[in-house]
This record gives C-alpha cells, structure tokens and sequence, in this order.
C-alpha cells in the first residue's frame, strides 16, 4: 500500500498495458459534458483529464460551474441528465446516484460537513456501511477498524469520541477516513481548507500527498491557490461553465497570478486596490475586555484585551483558530456571545454600554458575521428584507414599513455594490456567495454605522468578488467610519489593513502597523502564547 | 454555492416577463384556483345547494371561529413556533364568559373584554415559558392544553352553562340590522357595504400602483394586475349579493373582516410582522440584525392568547353554550388550515390571506359532505388527504424550482 506514485503508476500501467493496446494513464476522463438548468447552461463542453495518483485541482469563480462538475461526476445529477461522457478507469460509467460513484471508489467530501454530531467518530466512519456480523453490529470490529482508519489519517482520537467534541480540522479529517473506509480510488475534495485555520489546512494538504504516495487520486476545489501551488500535480480552470485550460505544475512554473489570470480572464494588476488612508480621531476603544465561555464559566475566552479603531482607519485581527477572534467581536457586539463580560467600551470617548445588539446598532456599531448562512441572511427572505433588516425603522413611520421605500433603498444598494440578481426580490438564498456577502454589507451600511467590524468577510468568495469587496471596505473607511476586519488570511490582513492586532489565546499580543508588520511576523505573534506555556 | 446566471428581466410587459410572474406566483394562484375549483365541485354535486345564500351565511358563520384561530396561527407558525392549546383557550375563555355572565352577573361588554385581557394573561403565560424561559413551544402550549382544559373543567364543575343573553349571542350568530326591515329584494346595508369594500379595494390599489411608478418601482403587469382586480371584485359583489338576498351581514363577518384586513397589514407593513418573518426565517441572524426576539416572541403568543378568547366567545355565542368539552380539535384544523395555506413547517414563510383560503378549503370540504350526506369517517378521511396533498404540491413545487 505504501509504494510510492512512480511505482503504483508503473504497475497499473504494465498491467493494463497487457491488456490493451490503447492505454492512458488517466483514472478518470470527462468528455464534453453538458448541463443545463432551465434557462441557464451551467457547463459547456467541458472535458478533463485526471491522471492516476495525481493531485488535480480545479480552480474557478464562484458559480463558474465546479461544483455542478463534480456533482455530475458523483452521480448528484444523474446520469441522463447532463450531455457528454465520463470514463472511469477506462470504462464508461452511468453513475444513477452517489451509491453508484462510491461503489466505484469516487468519494466526494462537501464544503458542509456531512457527519452526525451525536455520534462517535467510529459510528460517523461506518454510517451506511456498519460492520456487521450476522445482521448485528460488531462493536469490536467497528472500534478497531476506525482506529486504523484514523491512524492512517493521522488522527490520535479515541475513536469512541463523539464528533461534536472534536475541532473542525479533525472532523475534516474523519470524513476522510470515512472516504477510506470506502475504498476510494478518486477522493473528491470540495474546499477541504475553507472553514480551517493555517496549522490544519497545513496537516489536511499534507495528508493528501501522504494518500498520493498510497496510489489515492484525489481533486480539489479550493480558492486557496496558495495551497493549490503547495499540493497540485494539474490545474483546471472552469470560467462561465467552460474549461479554460490545464496546466501543468511541475513542467511550467505556475504563479498565482497565472492562475487568477485564467479564472477572472484578465489581469489583475493587484490582489486589493490601492488606498490612502485619512485617519482621524478615535472613534472606538475596547477597554480591559474578558469573556468567560458561556458553557464553561470558569474558561476565559477573551482576556484583558484593549482594542481601539480611529475614523478612516482599516484595523485587522489575526489570530488562528480558537484565538478568540469571533468571540470579541461579538461580546463587544450586544453581548452575543459569552458570560460574565467584563469591561469598558468607549465611543469618541464617552463610555457606552452595548449590553444589547439593538444598543449596539443604537451606538452605530456593526457586525457582519463570519457565518453568512446561519448568522447573517435570511436565505428564504429576499435581498430587499435582508437589506433593511438591520434598520428597518428607518422605513417605518408609527411602526408601519413603506415597503415602495424599501425596494429603492435596496435597488440602490444592488447597483451600487453591483449584486449580481436579476432583482431585489431575488431570495438570497439562489444567490452566489460573494453576493450573499454583498447583501450582508448592504444591510450594515444601510444602518449606517461608525464602526463596522467584518468577521472574514472574503471567506468562500472568489478573486473577483473579493477585489469588490475590498473597494468597499476602502470606502466605508474613507467615509470617515471605523472598520474591523478579522481575518484567517494574512496576506488580506497584509493588503488592507492599517493596522493590524495579533490574538492569541484570547490576548492581544501586538499592535502593528501595516509599515512593520509581515506574515512571519504576525504568526510568531499569534502563536507566541502556545510557546510561551510550552 | 449556488450556480446562479444573472437573468436580465425584459423591461417592459411582454408575454414572457408576464409568465415568468405568473409562475412565481404558482402557489397563491394554486390555491385560489383549488378553492374554486372544490366550490364549484360541490356546487354541482349537491346540486345547487352549496351556493344557495342560507348556506353561504352558514358558511362563513360556522367557520368563522376557525378562521380567527387561522390568522394568529399562521402568525406563530412563521416564527417556527405551534400553539396545541388554542382548543382549550377557546374552551376556558367561553367557560370564564359563562361563568361571568350568569353567575357573576356581570354585563355581557363587560365580560367580552374581561375574557379578551384572560385570554392576554393565557398568552403571557405561555410566552413566558416560550420566549424566556426557553422551553419550545410545542411543549409549553401542550402543557397548556392540558391545564386550560382542566381550568375549563374547574370552572364548569364539569356543567354546561346556557343560556347567554341575546346581545352575547348576537357576536356569534347575529347580523347587521336590516335597513330595508325585511321587505327589499336585497338587504340594503349588506349592498351599501359590499360596494363600499369594492370601492376601498379600487381606490388601494390604484393608489398602490401609483406609488410604485412614483417610486420607480417594478410592478407586476397590468394585465395580471387588471385581471386580479376584477376577479376580486366579482367575488365580492357576489358574496354580497348571496348575503344580502337572505338576512344580511353576519357580525361575526364583519369581525372577520376586520381581523383580515388589519392582520394583514401587519404582517405585510409593520416592523413587528417583519420581525415574525425574520426570526422565522433566520433567529440568529434577526438576533444579530438587532431585532429583540424574545419581545417579539412573547408579544406573539400575547397575540395568540386574545385572539383564541376571540374565538372562544364567538363559538359560546354562536351555540349558546358554554361547555367543558368545547373546542376539542379546534388546534388541528386550524393548523392544517396555515399548512393548506402554504406555510412552511421550518417556519418564514406564510401568509394571513393563504391561512383564510386554507380554512375555507376545509370549511367548505366540511359543508359540502356532509350536504352530501358523506360520513364523519370518510370525512376525516378526505380532509386527511387534502391536507397531505397540499403540502406536497408545496414540497414538489419547491424542488422543481431548484431548491436543494
């Protein structure tokens, strides 16, 4: 099993070679595929080759059409209902449903995680697939299966550990040792890193070369081209339901910018736009700041922080995972998250107390969420009620909306902030998520705050998208407000930030000007606690 | 992530911009049109009978409690909550109007708005444990049918209580004075109000409209918009007419009437019923959007509570009788009368005037077989059926339409 690439590829090619005269090394072939939706063609004649025991990544805007590729491919739409072929193994395969595409070893991991909370690792692993024997379940070989499963992904859980008490990364992880349990020959991984912070998007890309090395093929959608440089052996790039080209990572040498080039199709001279700041007083301070966990009394989640933000001024946070980030944010924002708050905060230097969001919003304080799906839309509503929700009694006289009011404030902000709907009566859940967050800004500026806090507001959204965010957030600044980006990308902290504060553990660490700060630099920072306690 | 392409909507009213309307209005029109379409069913079936004007009054005054519990359920269900424990409520209220008026010897208007704030008290009651406290509704208003009942029983020492003076009983059963006293063809003050409503609903919309243009706004096309207006206001003269030809206006329509229109509005234009659809559709984001959703909440449970006394004395009224067993079931068939309606389970989604077609639906199932003389077995059968196959149009509807 642990022959390394050049060797399983050799075999199977020998092999098959015996066989047939006409022989590729590719595991999978999509040839000319087609699929429509009623009045939209969401692929176009799109074909691509996977080599065996390759990384192949598949990079695009959001919406250009990679996950509807990977959704025929999987059996998601069934066969029939799309137009071209798929070649699996040099065979073609009608895949009628995702239980077809596994039994063929080609798993697919979604962006939302599909594991149970309440159950353990173990059972998680085996759902659908329990190891029986004689109709009863083996609770033995379950356990002891899993553990090896989970060796191989290099988890250390106890595998009787149940799903809700692991991070993030590790469910990421157990998911794929769900994959192979399955026997998997093509892993299917779509945006593995997106919700991860540095260290296990680091361990999660390692691990796929480890399974390359195992013969396992894998694809991978990702927005991170940093990790596409780190992992890939081939790059397709899918633009408006078309593949644009492959390229090669090892016989040419791919820049980011090369790639961006193909998935925006044009340019981009730079990744965020240019920017003068005008900064003037301080418009919010965060005085001696602690949060207790709200299950756990006794943890201090947040300790002792001091933050300030000055008109015009773009301000970051960094900080990994865990570090306390979110739950700043939003204790300081209506006391939303945490017990026991403790603290002072100011406004142009008057004491304020923001006990409640509508205190808060009251204050002229913001908070667009990190979770645009649970925390910041209603995604069965439409884009005009999602935009005035922050602020509806600005629409209303005597408690009573002017609803023809609230169609122009929203249909301004559509234009505007150039949200891609055909109307303001588009629900936001249809809508891509670089307009989701579109939406989501819309509706704080339309309360027209002083301080705006941005919890990764880029997250999930494609190069092009996020450049418009970035003009937007320029602006809001250069309107004299306050803004707040908390970001697990550096390299936006780096790009748009005046100032830049390092959380670590809940404590600020550092406060460091755009002028002097670096990624290594702002790293030692947010891991300087762990070190300091080891 | 969603593969959405930006569809460029044609300015202007071509065909197509038309049916794409039309087709995202499926479901209102759908249930019109089974409602319709069930009338005119029975209409033959019976035949002639379901329209006749003494069984239309009866209609509308046999249901009329269900259709006041519709509105403020259908309220509570879009803010993802339920009520079980409507029955009972309307139970207790009639029970308390009972007790007030024959034993207490209180005034009948003095007793309706002491039962009205009862009800209040009932709402604040079970919002309390439902907003504050955090126990879901389903288990409070449970709980709550079980003790109002008992209240109920409490308060009857198991009795029934009758008769109610004429005023009381007039809120159930009665109708607007007849100006032409009983002599003209049509009543007069039925026809005076009849196009008095029509005119209203004229004059609103064509100012709605005007608005729109002066805002610039998108208006759905004339053709539709002409169309709808005219539909309604042939249903409405044609209401009238039955009325006006037997004994008039019922009160409790007028009462009805009322409800619709404000309950409406406030679902559809003031911040509170923005906020039921907000919290309904997404709680945490309308939390974090500043909406202060335990208030909201409380406040719709407190909503709930006077609206179920409503009811209660209307049917105390109507059977002149107040009685421990009363309003058994009341809960189900206003329930399923919000899910014909086209709410959503999840809650967010739901309207008060999809809550009344839904109540109709079933009101007149109800009328047309037992007219029919078709068992209560079979009927409990077929109005099973119906409200399954509702919400399967519904489900269905939603995954043609791309959902997930």
């Amino acid at each position: 099993m642990a022959a390394d690439e050049s060797s399983v590829a050799t075999a199977s090619f020998s092999m098959e070679a015996k066989k047939e005269a006409m022989v590729t090394t590719n595991i999978l072939e999509m040839r000319n595929i087609t699929k429509t939706f009623p009045g939209v063609k969401a692929l176009q004649d799109v074909s691509i080759e996977v080599k065996r025991g390759h990384i192949h990544a598949i990079c695009g805007e959001n919406g250009a059409g990679k996950s509807t590729l990977m959704k025929v491919l999987s059996g998601v739409y069934p066969h029939g209902t799309y137009d071209g072929e798929i070649l699996f193994e040099d065979k073609p395969v009608e895949f009628r449903n995702i239980n077809d595409s596994e039994a063929s070893g080609v798993v697919i991991i979604h962006q939302e995680l599909a594991l149970s909370p309440y159950l353990s690792i173990a059972e998680n692993i085996f759902l659908g697939n329990e190891q029986q024997s004689s109709g009863w379940i083996d609770w033995n070989k379950t356990n002891l299966e899993a553990a090896k499963l989970l060796a191989r992904v290099g988890l250390k859980d106890n595998p009787i550990t149940k799903v809700m008490d692991i991070g993030v990364g590790k469910q990421q992880l157990v998911e794929i040792a769900k994959a192979l349990s399955k026997e998997v020959k093509l892993l299917i991984l779509d945006e593995p890193t997106a919700a991860l912070n540095d260290e296990d998007s680091a361990h999660l890309l390692d691990l796929m070369k480890h399974l390359r090395e195992q013969g396992i093929t894998s694809i991978i959608i990702s927005h991170k081209l940093n990790e596409i440089k780190a992992v890939a052996d081939e790059v397709t790039i899918i633009r408006d339901g078309k593949k644009i080209e492959t390229l090669d990572m090892h016989s040419d040498v791919i820049s980011e910018e090369r790639i961006i080039k193909g998935m925006v199709g044009r340019d981009l001279e730079s990744r965020f736009p240019d920017h003068t700041p005008h900064i003037g007083e301080e418009m919010l301070r965060v005085e001696d700041w602690t949060v207790h966990h709200p299950l756990d009394h006794a943890r201090e989640v947040v300790k002792q922080a001091n933050i300030y933000v000055r008109a015009g001024e773009i301000v970051g946070i960094a900080g990994l995972m865990g570090a306390g980030r979110t739950e700043l944010a939003m204790s300081v924002f209506g006391h939303s998250y945490g017990y026991n708050i403790s603290g002072k905060v100011y406004k142009q230097g008057v004491e304020i107390k923001t006990n409640t969001v509508s205190a808060a919003i009251g204050h002229g304080l913001a908070y667009a969420t990190e979770d645009r799906k649970h925390y910041g839309l209603n995604l069965i509503e439409d884009i005009k009620r999602n935009v005035s929700a922050a602020a509806l009694e600005k629409l209303a006289r005597a408690g009573w909306v002017d609803g023809n009011k609230e169609i122009v404030v929203a249909e301004g902000y559509r234009k505007d902030m150039n949200i891609k709907a055909p109307s303001v009566d588009a629900l936001t859940g249809k809508l891509s998520g670089g307009n989701q967050q579109k939406v989501v800004l819309s509706k704080w500026m339309y309360s027209n705050p002083d301080v705006l806090i941005l919890d990764e507001p880029t997250r999930g959204i494609d190069v092009g998208a996020k450049y418009e965010i970035y003009g937007i957030i320029n602006r809001l600044a250069d309107e004299g407000k306050g803004v707040i980006v908390i970001s697990s990308e550096l390299p936006e902290l780096l790009g748009i930030c005046d100032r830049i504060y390092t959380l670590a553990e809940g404590r600020i660490t550092a406060d460091v000007s755009r002028a002097d700060a670096s990624a290594e630099h702002l790293m030692q920072y947010m891991t300087q606690e762990r070190k300091d306690q080891e | 992530m969603s593969d959405i392409r930006v569809k460029e909507v044609s300015t202007g009213g071509g065909i197509r911009s038309a049916f794409n309307y039309l087709a995202g209005q499926l479901r209102q029109i759908g249930l019109f049109i089974a409602l319709i379409v069930i009338i005119i069913f029975f209409e033959i079936a019976t035949p002639g009978i379901t329209l006749k004007p003494i069984n239309v009054s009866n209609l509308i005054v046999q249901n009329s409690y269900i259709l006041i519990l519709a509105i403020g359920m259908v309220m509570v269900i879009i803010a993802g909550h339920i009520d079980l424990s409507v029955g009972s409520v309307v139970a207790f209220t009639g029970a308390m109007a009972g007790v007030m008026i024959t034993q207490w010897h209180l005034p009948w208007f003095v007793a309706i708005v002491l039962c009205l704030i009862l009800g209040a008290v009932v709402g604040m009651w079970q919002g309390f444990w439902i907003a504050y406290f955090k126990i879901p509704a389903f288990i409070v208003t449970l709980a709550g049918m079980l003790t109002f009942r008992g209240l109920t029983q409490i308060a009857l020492q198991n009795e029934q209580i009758s008769p109610f003076p004429d005023e009381f009983r007039a809120l159930g059963s009665g109708f607007l004075p007849d100006l032409g006293g009983g002599q003209s063809f049509l009543e007069p003050l039925t026809v005076i109000l009849g196009v008095l409503a029509v005119l209203l609903l004229v004059v609103q919309a064509i100012r709605g409209r005007a608005a729109r243009k002066k805002y610039n706004v998108e208006d759905e096309p004339f053709a539709w918009y002409i169309t709808k207006l005219a539909f309604t206001t042939v249903l409405i003269l044609l209401v009238t007419y039955l009325l006006a030809s037997y004994r008039g206006t019922p009160i409790v329509l007028v009462v009805l009437g009322l409800l619709v229109v404000v309950y409406s509005a406030v679902m559809n234009r003031s911040v509170f019923g923005r906020h039921i659809y907000a919290i309904g559709g997404n709680l945490n984001a309308a939390a974090l959007s500043g909406v202060k959703t335990q208030r909201v909440t409380f406040l719709l449970f407190v909503n709930m509570g006077v609206i179920a006394s409503l009811a209660g004395l209307v049917f105390t009224a109507q059977l002149n009788l107040a009685n421990p067993k009363a309003g058994d079931g009341f809960e189900l068939d206003a329930i399923a009368a919000v899910f014909i309606g086209g709410a959503a389970v999840t809650g967010g989604i739901g309207t008060v005037t999809g809550a009344i077609i839904g109540g109709l639906i079933i009101g007149i199932l109800n009328n047309g077989m037992s007219i029919l003389g078709v068992g209560s077995e079979y009927q409990q059968l077929i109005k099973g059926l119906v409200l399954l196959a509702a919400v399967a149009f519904d489900v269905y509807n939603k995954r043609r339409s791309g959902g997930h």
